[in-house]
């Protein structure tokens, strides 16, 4: 059965501390930050740090590296560019996948609660595991791949029309928000591809230079691998890069009807 | 089956190489089920009342005993479809995984055959 509570190991024990902020904070703000430490084996436990705002950055990144950097350097977490494009510090702010570089601090209201990606294995604190993850990219070859031989001296050419159609895809940042906000995921990672990873392989589908179209479908033909999407559409709420892989994975699913019908 | 690697569990068993006709049947018998159950719907507005006799004489006519022929076939196989993926995305213990598809299997197949069978009675049966 799909399992809907946390095994015993991972219930959140009410044990956190409480780093109170400096003395005349004017504009305090709790982050209440999930903890989990595998060396200690204790269940994970949320801290809670009180920074003042006036003197910290807007963003949640910011304030995850002032705690760091001043308060607890034993928090754990992983970023960065600090500016949306590398895709590393994707984590659960105040219960919605996002960065915590792009996400505002004002546009939360009370306390910041924040936890590592959902229904991914915690390596420590708020890193998750992404090995996975980068298997399921591994697997569906995200690189061109033609029967032509690679034109000499010159590039492949493209229309401008033909690279428009990998607009919206190209932009994917790998940071996994849609993939773990998705139910499907959830619950059947371990065949669902997920909607990163399909959006992903409907670029290489999309591309017009690439060759190899009919063999990238026929690893995605699979009841699990592909049609787990039930176009719940959490992926494009949740995308920090506003793209939508719920369509991407609908096209992909055009283009097995087209073969097939 | 690599299991020992990421990459080696991630490729597994490979691809089953099917799931694009279920997922089409799935449309189409929901289109299906649009058309009919309107159908259904408006034929049972316009008897004139629906007690026993009445709606047996209508039954009895093969142009209400075809499409509900229909409707029964495309409602019991949507049923299937659907409740198919339902199971493949809540039981992953592959013994009680196979014991609910056969279930279902045989439970959509009885319900229809009995529909059928019951349609065909009042259509071709004295009456």
């Amino acid at each position: 059965m799909a399992e809907f509570s946390l095994p015993a190991n991972s219930k959140i024990k009410p044990t956190g501390k409480r780093y109170a902020a400096p003395a005349g904070a004017t504009n305090v703000r709790a982050f209440k930050v999930y903890r989990w430490n595998p060396d200690d084996g204790a269940n994970p436990h949320f801290d809670t740090y009180e920074l003042d705002l006036e003197t910290t950055g807007p963003m949640v990144l910011d304030a995850l590296i002032r705690i760091k950097a001043e308060v607890d350097p034993t928090l754990t977490f992983r970023r960065s560019c600090r500016e949306g494009i590398c895709g590393s510090c994707s984590m659960n702010i105040d219960g919605t996948n996002g960065l915590a570089c792009t996400t505002a601090i004002e546009d939360i209201k009370g306390e910041v609660k924040i936890t590592p990606l959902p229904h991914m294995e915690v390596v420590k604190d708020l890193v998750p595991d992404f090995k996975m993850f980068y298997a399921q990219y591994a697997s569906i070859k995200p690189w061109l791949q033609t029967v032509t031989p690679a034109p000499s001296g010159e590039e492949r050419l493209q229309t401008v029309e033909d690279r428009s159609k990998i607009d919206g895809l190209y932009e994917c940042i790998l940071c996994a928000c849609c993939s773990t906000a998705c139910p499907s995921y959830w619950w059947n990672s371990d065949k669902f591809l997920g909607p990163a990873i399909l959006l992903q392989a409907y670029r290489w589908l999309a591309d017009s230079r690439d060759e190899m179209t009919g063999e990238r479908l026929d690893m995605l033909e699979d009841p699990f691998r592909l049609y787990r999407c039930h176009t719940i559409m959490n992926c494009a709420n949740v995308c920090p890069k506003g793209l939508n892989p719920a369509k991407a994975i609908a096209e992909i699913k055009k283009m097995m009807v087209e073969r097939a019908v | 089956m690599g299991r020992a690697t990421a990459i080696g569990r991630v490729r597994g068993l490979g691809s089953a190489k099917s799931g694009t006709g279920h997922w089409w049947l799935q449309r189409v018998t929901a289109a299906g089920n649009l058309i009919l159950v309107l159908w259904f719907i408006v034929s049972l507005v316009r008897l004139p009342g629906l007690q026993y006799a009445a709606v047996t004489e209508w039954l009895r006519q093969p142009v209400a005993a075809v499409p509900m022929l229909l409707l029964i076939t495309s409602v019991f196989w949507h049923f299937r479809l659907g409740l198919q993926v339902f199971i493949e995305d809540y039981l992953h213990e592959e013994g009680s995984k196979l014991l609910a598809l056969l279930a279902l299997n045989f439970y959509a197949l009885a319900g229809a055959a009995v529909g059928v069978f019951c349609v065909l009675k009042i259509a071709l049966g004295a009456a």
